[in-house]
Parts: C-alpha cells; structure tokens; sequence
C-alpha cells in the first residue's frame, strides 16, 4: 500500500523510529488507557520506543520486583530495563534505514527532501515493474520461483517481527523450529500440486511413485517431528514466549504459504490468472495513490488517515478500466492463455494448446444505454474480460481490506515497515499486503465458475484406487457419458 | 491426561498449586504477573468444585484425599459409559456429539485467551470469533456432505446451488468476517485485537479440523472412531495406575508427575487393549462397515459385506512366539495389526498432545481450561491427548487402507467439462484393459 509517511533520506536509527512513534501516538491513542493493566500503561506513557512496548516484557519487570512494592519500583525498573532494551534494541535496525544505492543519491542530491522521496519511490516502482516483465518473460518456471522467493521472504519478515515483539532471539531452537515448518508445509503443498502436474514424469520414476503415493503420510511424519521437537523444547523460564512464537509461526504459515500455492495454482491454470489480478491490485495502489494525491478529501477509514474516498473510487474505476484493457490485450496471446504443461519429452514447461471459449472473441450485442453511448449495435470481447471485471472489483473493492489489515498490524507492533528490504518502500510485505486476499479469490473464482476441480488430480486420484472400485467407477462413468450423449453407446473398444 | 494435581474439593484453588506457581513466577521470571493470576482467579468460577451435592453428601465422611479419587473414578466411570451410550445411539448422535465437543473446547480456549489478554470488552469480537467458528465449519461440513449425502443433495435444487458455489460462498463469509475484523479494528485496542484474532484462528485450525476428521474417520465405519479413542483413554489411565503403582524415574520436566514406569508401562498395555478391543469390534458389522446415508429411509445405514481387514484370516505365528504360546497358527483380524500401529502411536505420540496441552496451561497459568467436569476439568483437558490421533487416524487410512474416496471422485467428474470427461474415460479404460481386469470384448452393451 503506498502510504504517505515521508521518509527523510538519510534518517538516523533514532529519528527512523521516533517519528512513527510520534505518529503512532497520535494516531493510535493514548496508549495509556490501551491496556487495562495499569503497569504496561506506565510504561507506553514513558513515551518509550516503540519495539520495545510487549505484554511479556512488563509481564517480566513486574515479575522481578517483589510484590509489595510492584506499584512504586516497577516504574523504575521498567523504565531501566526499557532502557537499557531500548540500547541493544538499536543496532538490532539495519545501521541506515537508507538502502537507497549511492549513484541515486548522488543524481538526486540536488533535490529537496520530499521531492527525493517522492523520485527513489518512482524509480523504485519502475525498477519493480520491469523486473515483473522481466521474469514474466523468462517463463512459468522462473515465475514460480519467484513465487517461493518471495514466500520465504515474506516468511522471515513476519517472523522476524515476532522475535522482536517477543525478544526471543535466544529462545532455544526456534528459529530452526520455524524455518522447519515452512519446509514441512511448503513439502506438502508441492507435492499435492507436484504430483498433479508433472503426472507423467512421477510415474517414471520408482522412489517418487513412493513418495507420492504415502505423500500426506510423510508430510504428517515430518510434521509431527517438529511438533514433538517443539514439545521437547519447551523451557521453564519461556513457556509463554515459546507458544506465542509457535501461534506466530502457524498463522504466519497460514498467510504466506497457502497465499503461495495458490498462486501458483492460478498460474498453472493460465499466466493470465496470474498477470491480470496482480496487475490489477498494483494499479489499484498506484491510481488510488495519485487520485488521492490530486483530488483527495475526505478521510477514508481512520486506520489509513491517508486513504480518500476519491482516491478509493477513482483507484477503482480505473483498475476496471485497465483490468478490461489488460485483459483484452493479453488474451490474444497463446502464451499467457493456456494452461502451463509439463511435457516429459521436452523436459520442460510448455504453453501450447487450443485457447478455451473464454479467450475467443465473441460479439455482444449492447444494452441500450451502451448504445445511445457508443453508437454501436456489437461489440466483440473475449469473455475473459467480463470475468476481469469481476477480479477488478475484487482488486479494488476488498483488496484494500488486506491493506488496511497490515496497516493495523503494523500499529499494533509500533513498526514502520515490514522490513528495509525495498529503498523507499519498506519489505516485500509491504507490497504484496494487498495481494493476500487476491490469489485466493482467484483460485476460488476459477474452481467455482470457470472450470470445476482439476482433471489430472481426478485421474491420478483415480489410478490409484483399488481395481474393482475402478472398474465400478468406469461402468458408472460410461453410464453417464453414454446419457450424457458424449460416448456413443455402440462404440467398441 | 490424568495429572496427579490434587484437587480438594472446597477450595476455590488450591494453595499449594498456587504458591507453587507464584515462586515458579519469581524464581523464573516468568511473564505472568501476580496480578495476572489474580485476575484469572477472578473471572473462575466461583466455586471451583462442580461436583454434584449427590457425591459430596455420600462422601463426606472419607479423608480430602480418597473423595478426590473417588470423585475422579466415578466421574470416569460416567464418561465411559456415557460414550458405550452414544455408540449405541448410532453415528447421527456421534457426528452431534462431536459437534459439541468440538463448541465446546473453542469456547474454552477462547475464554482462556479472553482471560489472558483482559480482553473482554474488546469491540465485535465475541460475535467475530463465533462467526469465523461458523464459517470454518460451514465450509467443512459443506465439503463432507456434499460427499456422503451426494443423492440427497442432488434432488434438492437449491442444496444443488449451494453444494455447486460451496468454496466460493464460504470464502465470501469468511471474507464477510475478515473485513469486520478490519473495519472494527480501534484505536486503542490494536494489538489485542490482532492477538485474539491470531488466537482464534489457531484454536480454528486446532479445534475444527481435528473434529472433522474425527468425522471422517467416523463415516468410514465406527470401529475407526471407536478404536483410537479408547486406545488414549485407555493409555491414559493405565499410564496413570502403572505410575501410581511403579513409578519412579520422572519422564519429563513439564509434567513432572508423569514417569517412565508409567509411560512403557501404559505402552503395553494399551497395545494389549487395543488388540483384544479390535478383535471384539471387528466382529460387529455395525462397527465395521461405511456409515451410508439411505436416500429411501431418509436415515444412516451401517450394512456391508465386511472387507477384508474385518475377516478373520489365518497367520503363521513367528518361531520365537511359537514356542511360548504353544499354537502354530493363530486366527486373527487384518484389522488388528493396524491396531497395533494405532495403539503404539496413542501411548508414544499421543502423550506429546498432552505435554504441549500441560505446557500451554503452565503458560498462561491456568490449572486446568474450564471446571466443565467435576474432578477433571474441562473438555479440552480430557481431549488434548485425542488431539493428534485423529489426524493420524485419518492419514492413515488414506494412506494406507484406501485410496481417495470413490464417490467423490465420481462427483468431481460430473462437474469437469465433456472433453476432459472423455479423455479420463479414455485414459482410464486404456489403464483397465492393461491391467486385464478389462478386455476389448467386455465393451459390449
């Protein structure tokens, strides 16, 4: 999402955070009546940094202290220990929050600050949509390991704000127990979507027919390992942190990898199903941004001070304007309309096929009020481009749901950005917030009204069982097809 | 779990346990305030003591010590034959049961999130953590009926409907729910907000998955349901009468009542049970067969042809056993060596539900997660341990019993396109007629 927070260019560690601070004072209240615990209040009224503001911490101060006089020397031994926490929690943010590379420094040092922000957030958006070109055309398969890049990325970005919420960098095993998991669900989820689509290239070797076969088995194996290491490691003195950490790292595996796997499953479907939503959501930010920066005026949503409802209505008129024109333009294209094969021969994937009804032109005739408008009696469109209005107004409509959703996170964890990953933009959280809620619309979209549950799983799912149920399957399937007029009846062999 | 804490039946909570935790808290520096504590007491039940005037006026001539154990005895003597009731009932009354089970042990995690996080007044969120609770089991519960009640759906046209856009109408509730969360988010409650939100969703995956497929497991016939679940019953209490009796060596630093007696010594035993429970069930058609929905008498039938695993097939008895037992060859149930992988994962990894259920109360400081059941605690103390069995159960069979679900199969297939239809018509009949099981000549209407 693209806030307006200005971003001074060479901020210190300080100043980096003690402005959003200040923000996220005003913006998020008296932090004072926030807790119903009076001792984590006195703490936030110190007007202490924000990183270092945790349930657990004043938890442990008030721990320490004897319980007669927890009133009087909490405070100052909160503050001490913020302190002192507050130090070390320093060098914890990268040296400069500054990663813009020196060459743009240099050329924009002429500029004034606002304006050089506004120039390294251009570029930087240029830059990044040029690499999407970039990697779209190199192909399905570079594409998908963008994918798992930026998965794990986004990973250890949620991750590592949740050590520093808890300040359990030293929790014994961890960090290992977290990036386990991902390795465990990232291990089902591929090979549930592996063993669909490369079907023929499994059945040819021998150990993976065995690991595909007893996958879920393997994958629950692997799982429950972890599972009991967890157990095992539970400390005395860490029990709480380590369940938190635990939920953490489940429900941040819930958010990134199934986010993921869809997306890799709308783009096996079709590039389309995978350029068109994004593109739209990314339009969507970037027109929503200049609507609000021209004609912005009333406030939209008191989470996002910055959000306009002209900026949110002109964003969304536009996208379905440029989802429209994407989608007409990228239809015509074999290479982004048919489904991504693999093909054992050529040992690679393949995009080659008979386009579907969807991505041939057909003509409609007008309702009348298009009519008067246009002054056409046809129009001819492929009908993707209905279903890209639909993913349009999803895009524009409730995408900005998933940005506010980050937003609000980030308030609650006093942070500024995700991570210092992108110069001028924050962590690839930051921009692939809005993308959360989209693949799954899609993938949903494209299982309820496009094309139902995938026909290489159906048959692989069928090859599996035992002989007899397939045999009473195949009768019961020619019963139906033969009703269905799809089999002639007296067809031999 | 069975853990030796001591409840006496008066106090409210008992000292001991309490102290014992406060100087854990201040030895440790453990997170959990005083005050914490405190005010988790404040919210428990006035009287933590459940139990019936019935028992206490008819024990209240014993010593604190012995009533605790007779409570707990006859309050587990109740459960188990309230469940021998409700497998006579039939599956109907099961999949109910389960159900609130299942209501029951979220509203008491939920509760123990509220308790931890002082959340009570948060803006919408009881109503938002109920109503994802409803969406995640609409959508599960759409997904598995559509399955086993495939023909009754069918004629119903707007079941139809319902059945056909079931993803995309449980994804727009749950949507529905998400930017409630988003637009009910307050200025001075972020943080909370996110936590419960996190909270609830964990307890989701937790607590309503599992429950589903103990649904499963259930339909692909009773003796699944009934078989894993006694087995950890059994693990339990045996674990528990084997370290009262031998045990010594202390298993584990997060529940140091439990022993490694008790553990090797429950192991066997719940081996033992498992075999003996099996080979009786497995006699049963009623346990034994697939729970299928009758469209003409509109009821649950369990009536098959055993497969299989459920007749009794003769094996040769490995040389070492012969010579104790004396017998060349024993009959048994196929069903029974599976059993034996079941038992073993209840008493060696079921008792890992149990730990992190321990280490999760030790946490937050919390005894037990509700007062539900006099003697025992809550559901959710009586299910941590079940907690991991069903997916295993589940994953098992599918892994190794059967395959993927035949009529689903052919639901799935109904809904893909004529040309794709066709093409695994095709493929499949090629694959039949390599296999031999079809010929050419057999086509013939």
């Amino acid at each position: 999402m693209l806030e307006l927070r200005h971003r001074g260019s060479c901020p210190g560690p300080r100043e980096a955070v003690s402005p959003p601070h200040r923000e996220g004072e005003a913006a998020g209240g008296d932090h004072e009546t926030e807790s119903t615990s009076d001792k984590v209040s006195g703490a936030e009224r110190g007007g202490r940094r924000a990183l270092a503001g945790s349930w657990l911490e004043a938890g442990h101060l008030r721990a320490r202290v004897g319980p007669v006089q927890r009133q009087e020397t909490d405070i100052d031994d909160r503050y001490g220990d913020l302190d002192s926490r507050t130090d070390s929690d320093i060098p914890e943010i990268p040296p400069s929050s500054d990663r813009t590379p020196e060459i743009l420094k240099k050329a924009l040092s002429g500029l004034s600050s606002r304006w050089k922000n506004w120039w390294i957030r251009g570029i930087l958006t240029l830059t990044m949509i040029s690499l999407f070109f970039l990697i779209i055309y190199m192909g399905s398969f570079m594409l998908m390991l963008l994918v798992l890049g930026i998965q794990v990325k986004c990973f250890h970005e949620i991750i590592t704000i949740g050590y520093r919420v808890y300040h359990s960098y030293d929790l014994p095993w961890f960090r290992t127990l977290s990036w386990y998991f991902l390795l465990c669900v990232n291990y089902f989820f591929y090979g549930e979507t592996v063993a669909d689509y490369f079907a023929t290239f499994v059945q040819r070797e021998e150990q993976l027919q065995f690991l595909i076969r007893y996958h879920r088995f393997i994958s629950f194996a692997l799982y429950l390992a972890g599972f009991c290491m967890f157990v095992l490691s539970l400390v005395k003195k860490h029990y709480r942190l380590q369940f938190y950490m635990f939920a953490w790292t489940h429900v941040t595996l819930l958010i990134t990898v199934t986010q993921s796997h869809l997306v890799i499953q709308n783009l096996f479907e079709g590039m389309i199903w995978f350029l068109v939503p994004i593109s739209s959501v990314i339009c969507n930010d970037i027109t929503a941004y200049l609507f609000g920066f021209f004609f912005g005026r009333t406030p939209l949503i008191k989470l996002s001070p910055k959000k306009t409802w002209e900026g949110f209505i002109g964003g969304f008129f536009s996208t379905v304007v440029f989802g429209f024109i994407a989608a007409y333009v990228l239809s015509k294209y074999q290479y982004f309309v048919c489904p991504v094969e693999y093909r054992s021969d050529v040992n690679s994937f393949v995009t080659e096929c008979e386009p579907s009804e969807l991505f041939q032109l057909q003509t409609y005739s007008l309702p009348p009020f298009l009519k008067a408008v246009l002054r056409q009696e046809r129009v001819s469109l492929y009908p993707f481009q209905i279903h890209s209005i639909a993913l349009s107004t999803f895009a524009s409509l409730i995408g900005p749901f998933g940005g506010f959703f980050a937003s609000g996170f980030k308030r609650a964890f006093k942070i500024k950005d995700f991570a210092n990953t992108i110069p001028g933009h924050g962590g690839i959280m930051d921009r692939f917030d809005c993308q959360y809620l989209m693949a799954t619309f899609v993938h949903v979209y494209i299982t309820s009204f496009i094309r139902g549950p995938n026909p290489s799983k159906v048959l692989q799912q069928l090859l599996v069982l035992q002989p007899e149920q397939q045999l009473n399957i195949y009768k019961t399937l020619k019963t139906h097809l033969i009703e269905k007029g799809i089999l002639q009846p007296t067809l031999k062999v | 779990m069975t853990e030796l804490r001591q409840r006496v039946a008066h106090e409210p909570v008992a000292p001991p346990e309490d102290k014992e935790s406060e100087s854990e808290a201040k030895v440790d520096g453990e997170t959990a305030s005083d005050s914490e504590s405190r005010a988790e007491s404040a919210p428990l039940p006035v009287s933590a003591d459940d139990t019936p005037e019935v028992l206490n006026r008819a024990l209240s001539n014993l010593s604190s010590r012995w009533k605790n154990w007779w409570v707990r005895g006859i309050l587990t003597l109740a459960m188990i034959a309230f469940f021998f009731i409700i497998i006579y009932l039939g599956p109907m009354v099961l999949m109910i049961i389960v159900m609130c089970v299942q209501i029951k042990c979220f509203h008491e995690i939920i509760t123990i999130g509220y308790n931890v996080y002082h959340s009570y007044d948060l803006p919408w969120f009881r109503t938002l953590s109920w109503y994802f609770l409803l969406c995640v089991n609409y959508f599960f519960y759409g997904e598995t009926v559509t399955d086993y009640f495939f023909t009754l759906v069918q004629r119903e046209e707007p079941l139809r409907i319902l059945s056909k856009y079931h993803r995309f109408i449980s994804f727009t509730l749950y949507l529905i729910g998400f930017c409630m969360f988003v637009l009910s988010l307050a200025k001075k409650h972020y943080r909370l907000q996110f936590y419960m939100f996190g909270w609830t969703h964990v307890t989701l995956l937790i607590v309503v998955t599992q429950s589903h497929l103990v649904i499963h497991n259930l339909f692909e016939g009773m003796i699944w349901f009934i078989v894993p679940i006694s087995c950890v019953i059994c693990n339990d209490i045996m674990a528990y009468m084997f370290g009262f009796f031998f045990g010594r060596t202390p298993l584990i630093k997060l529940s140091p009542k439990k022993t490694w007696e008790g553990f090797i010594g429950g192991f066997f035993a719940t081996v033992v049970f498992g075999l003996l429970l099996s080979y009786v069930t497995s006699g049963y058609r009623c346990f034994v067969c697939p729970v299928e929905y009758n469209n003409d008498t509109n009821s649950f039938t369990v009536d098959c042809e055993p497969s299989d695993l459920f007749r009794l097939q003769e094996y040769n008895i490995p040389g070492v056993i012969q010579s104790v037992i004396g017998w060349k060859t024993v009959r048994m149930y196929p069903f029974q060596i599976h059993s034996i992988a079941l038992s073993t994962f209840a008493s060696l990894i079921g008792p890992f539900g149990g730990f992190f259920a321990s280490g999760f109360k030790r946490a937050f400081k919390i005894k037990d997660f509700a007062n539900t059941i006099p003697g025992h605690g809550g559901i959710m103390d009586r299910f941590d341990c079940q907690y991991l069995m069903a997916t295993f159960v589940n994953v098992y069979i599918a892994s190794f019993i059967r395959g993927p679900n035949p009529s689903k199969l052919i639901q799935q297939f109904l809904t893909l396109r004529p040309d794709q239809q066709l093409h695994i018509f095709n493929t499949l009949r090629s694959h039949l007629i390599d296999k031999g099981m079809l010929t050419s000549t057999t086509e013939d209407e």
